[in-house]
């Protein structure tokens, strides 16, 4: 399995059911048979018992996440319902030194919330509580469990909305959003959930809880907030958000723009961009892509159309009126064949399904593919479709390209069957040289999807040993047993030697009996 | 100097780096006189700096300009001044990407500049001109856009930066939508120079709007203020600036700026002027006044920052008034009253118990609605005697990550949270 990232298998047959074989970052079955007995009787004497799983088939169940062909199954699962009994149990895996991994929904596509053999999984859905919507505050406080698109729900009455939308939002959970910093279509205008989480209440990897940032924001302090919102679950678990309400806008519009090629489409979006527009999204998708989508919701986007991009204008409406006379020329400028304009909420609708169902929609046209996640600069769009291009025909395999074009994060599907000699492993290699091009050109080998065990092999590609000795620094701070989420992010721990709160010496004030003043 | 002469460490340090003098009292730190300035004019020999004055168990404070070097505490000691000025270069923008990536000694104004020849900006305002986008990510200054688009944490994207043992990393990179690894550069923004030292830095940019409008209307109380400021928030407009100005006689405006269109700001504004209802204006060029700390121009005046969520905005604003006027302390109040972020400037000729009983009581507020208030500047004897920074509830973690970073406290000791 070595190489292998972002398989999606909901199309057909998985690469395979075994673990990976990097134990070191899954465990064994088995290890510390005794601690995870007592974290076991610790969670028992705290919640119901359909709380606490160990029967071997249903853990089986939560042997994976969205990223399937990574599979361990975990040594015990807890499904705690408050924050104090997910701390308790949190402190009896510090006690015993058993790992733990949390896991929202489980649509994560990078193994993120894979489980360890030796370790607990604690699941959050058991807490979905919208807690507060503050209208008057522009703020949500809600629990980890909360699925994203209820918060929107909740906050339309007020005339507000949650602005993060990956494409999942109807499924995946707040917390589960926080670890991974997730992105979606509306980044690009609105930034990404770091941009939209102003507080935690955070359980360290001791089991202690604390409160990070709040409803207002720059508090005093690091910004440990910032570090912990995409830490992938290895700095603690946060058991409650504060997010921002976005109000919702005066006027949308979204179009569907067809062109005959992905350069055509590419150079509309730098002409749009360059004008100062910045629109809610801009997507892109090829002609393999449409053919899928059309093949799975019939989405009727234009014939014969090489490429397609998605465009949403949303703001006050004066503001919009302008952009879209100034999106409609760029497009007319740079060869599109056909606009249409949304007229209605169902239209728009429409248009949204080709492009949000382009995941699943492949496997209309291939049984296995794998859904790559890399970062460009936005410039280097042609050419670097273009090397695509010629990775796919030079190798046989074909890649459908599906992309948030607005800011350079691709997704390509690098279709194979896997039923076939040599297939998965020709796509695996197709899929790692896109990441490759997305490293030589100045990006990153993941926008929205995270590294997770997926990537973990492609961070020093990336990063020196000494960013990501530094990194790990943090992770020293606040994960000293390295018992939160381990094996994931980086590909080698780091030693952290001290043990946290035994400080070398006395605090200078407080040795000079300051501290106390302050 | 904590273990060597200055001779010998003035040794060590020219080794490191061609540019070393011996400081003079113009550089001492917010009182703290300082033994050396070193001026290293590349990452690499930041890090030199860093490795010698490690080996001879020196402390070091880094500067840009200095314009924001007495915000926080003194550092217990400055042994070293690590000046970035000559790291001032805009080392590239790439327009079609909207991004800059800069050297930390870059003055912000040069990187606007830069940035401006393309239409472009990087969308921070700079509360004290002159300084360097070093000391704006070690302050984590910010302005009035800062409703619209957010702070430094929001526009960051790339950091590089020297730890105290002289190790040279990065995190982030060039691209906006990037999560692979710890967003670090996160960490060190607003950190004061206690955890590692920023050398160079890469932020997303915006286009510069084609307009902008400011509409105003004056308040009467602290309620007036609030409905105002609730009334254009939950409006369609989105407003670039929501701002607060509570004058030392009382009096009050309310300000929003509109940045977009030429039509489309046209628009907005008379839809903006309906909903502050009477004696509005509206004009092209900022009130005076906007966007400046309310204590920069009175030496010796004390520069609180007052934060809360939107709907303790009223009784933020009450409290700090009436707190002042019992302790006879002349108030100004301005700030982003659309951020819940509010600055106050408590006069010169206010005693230390007279600030100390403003800062107790507003603080109490703020905390009550989930802000914070923040001594930011003010003179040594109200520093001395005040508690600076506040409480803050997740210490513990941060003083495990100052001695992963700087485990013996060679970073501006002292100078943040807690005693860090």
């Amino acid at each position: 399995m070595s190489g292998t990232h972002g398989t999606e298998t909901t199309a057909g047959p998985v690469l395979g059911d075994t673990p990976p074989e990097a134990t070191s970052s899954t465990g064994e079955t088995g290890d510390n048979a005794a601690g995870i007995a007592a974290v076991g009787r610790v969670a028992r004497a705290l919640m119901p018992e359909t709380g606490v799983i160990a029967d071997p088939t249903q853990l089986r169940t939560y042997e994976c996440d969205g990223l399937a062909h990574y599979r361990v199954t975990p040594a015990l699962v807890v499904l705690p319902e408050t924050t104090e009994q997910l701390a308790a149990v949190v402190r009896a895996c510090s006690e015993h030194g058993v790992p733990f991994v949390a896991r929202g929904s489980g649509t994560g596509l990078s193994g993120g919330a894979l489980p360890r053999a030796d370790g607990v999984l604690l699941v959050t859905s058991r807490m979905r509580t919208i807690r507060e919507i503050r209208r008057a505050d522009q703020r949500a406080i809600v629990e980890p469990g909360v699925i994203n698109l209820d918060v929107t729900r909740a906050a339309t009455p007020e005339g507000y909305y949650y602005a993060p939308d990956p494409s999942s939002q109807q499924i995946c959970s707040i917390g589960g959003n926080l670890a991974e910093n997730s992105g979606g279509a509306h980044c690009l205008k609105y930034g990404f959930t770091s941009n939209h989480v102003l507080g935690t209440e955070l359980i360290t990897p001791q089991g202690d809880v604390v409160s990070l940032g709040g409803l207002a924001p720059d508090s005093p302090g690091y910004d440990l907030l910032g570090t912990v919102v995409g830490s992938e679950g290895t700095l603690g678990i946060a058991t409650t958000a504060t997010v921002r309400l976005v109000r919702l806008p005066e006027e949308v519009r979204t179009l569907l723009v067809g062109f005959h090629t992905t350069d055509d489409a590419g150079a509309a979006t730098s002409a749009i961009i360059s004008a100062g527009v910045l629109p809610a999204a801009i997507e892109m998708m090829d002609a393999l892509a449409i053919e899928a989508a059309e093949a799975a919701v019939h989405c009727n986007y234009p014939d014969g159309a090489g490429a397609v991009l998605v465009i949403e204008l949303d703001g006050a409406a004066a503001e919009v009126e302008h952009e879209y006379a100034l999106v409609e020329r760029f497009c007319q400028e740079n060869g599109s064949f056909e606009l249409r304009l949304a007229t209605d909420a169902m239209e728009r609708a429409l248009i949204w399904r080709g492009r949000k169902s382009a995941f699943a929609a492949v496997g209309r046209i291939s049984p296995d593919y794998i859904v790559q996640d890399g970062v460009i600069p936005r410039t280097a769009l042609p050419e670097v479709l273009r090397a695509i291009a010629e990775l796919s025909s030079s190798s046989g395999v074909r890649v459908a390209n599906v992309f948030h074009a607005g800011d350079g994060n691709l997704h390509p599907l690098v279709l194979f069957d896997g039923e076939k000699d040599g297939a998965s492993e020709a796509a695996e290699k197709v899929s790692g040289a896109i990441l490759d091009l997305c490293i030589t050109h100045g990006g990153a080998i993941t926008g929205e999807h995270g590294v997770g065990v997926d990537k973990a092999a492609y961070m020093p590609k990336m990063f020196t040993d000494d960013d990501l000795d530094t990194m790990q620094l943090v992770r020293c701070a606040f994960d000293p047993d390295n018992i939160s989420n381990p094996g994931k992010i980086f590909p080698t721990p780091r030693l952290c030697g001290e043990v946290p709160g035994k400080r070398k010496r006395a605090h200078p004030l407080v040795e000079a009996g300051l501290a106390d003043a302050f | 100097m904590t273990t060597i002469d200055l001779d010998t460490a003035r040794t060590r340090l020219s080794d490191a780096c061609s540019d070393v003098t011996d400081a003079t009292p113009a550089d001492a730190v917010d009182g703290v006189p300082a033994g050396l300035v070193a001026r290293p004019e590349s990452t690499e020999e930041t890090a030199a700096v860093l490795r010698a004055a490690a080996a001879a168990g020196l402390t070091v404070v880094p500067r840009g300009r200095g314009t924001k070097l007495s915000w926080g505490r003194p550092p217990e000691s400055a042994d070293v001044v690590l000046d970035l000025s000559r790291m001032d270069q805009v080392l590239d923008h790439a327009a079609g990407d909207l991004i800059v990536d800069t050297q930390a000694g870059a003055l912000l104004s040069d990187v606007q500049q830069t940035v401006g020849s393309a239409g472009q900006r990087l969308a921070l305002d700079e509360p004290v001109a002159g300084g360097t986008v070093g000391g704006m990510l070690a302050t984590n200054a910010s302005g009035p856009g800062r409703v619209a688009v957010g702070t430094a944490r929001d526009l960051l994207i790339g950091v590089t930066v020297v730890r105290a043992d002289g190790v040279v990393a990065k995190a982030g990179g060039r691209v906006v939508k990037n999560v692979a690894g710890y967003d670090l550069g996160k960490l060190v923004i607003g950190s004061f120079g206690t955890l590692v030292v920023v050398t160079q830095a890469v932020f997303r940019l915006h286009p510069v709007p084609a307009a902008r409008r400011f509409v105003s209307v004056p308040f009467g109380t602290p309620e007036d203020a609030s409905r105002l400021v609730q009334s254009v928030v939950h409006a369609q407009v989105v407003p670039a600036a929501v701002e607060v100005e509570w004058r030392v006689d009382g009096a009050g405006t309310v300000g929003v700026l509109l940045e977009g269109t030429p039509a489309g700001v046209e628009a907005r504004t008379t839809t903006t002027r309906r909903l502050l209802g009477a004696g509005t204006d509206a004009a092209e060029a900022a009130p005076p006044g906007w966007g400046v700390l309310p204590w920069t121009d009175e030496p010796g005046s004390t520069g609180l920052k007052l934060t809360c969520a939107l709907s303790g905005l009223a009784p933020v604003l009450t409290a700090v008034r009436r707190a002042a006027e019992d302790a006879g302390a002349a108030l100004t109040v301005r700030g982003s009253g659309g951020a819940g972020v509010l600055y106050a400037a408590l006069g010169a000729d206010a005693s230390v118990e007279a600030v100390a009983d403003v800062v107790a009581r507003t603080r109490s507020v703020c905390t009550e609605h989930g802000g914070a208030l923040v001594v930011v500047d003010g003179p040594p004897a109200v520093k001395a005697a005040v508690d600076t920074w506040g409480p803050v509830p997740a210490i513990d973690l941060m003083r495990r990550v100052k001695e992963q970073f700087d485990p013996e406290r060679r970073l501006a000791p002292g100078r943040f949270v807690g005693g860090i």
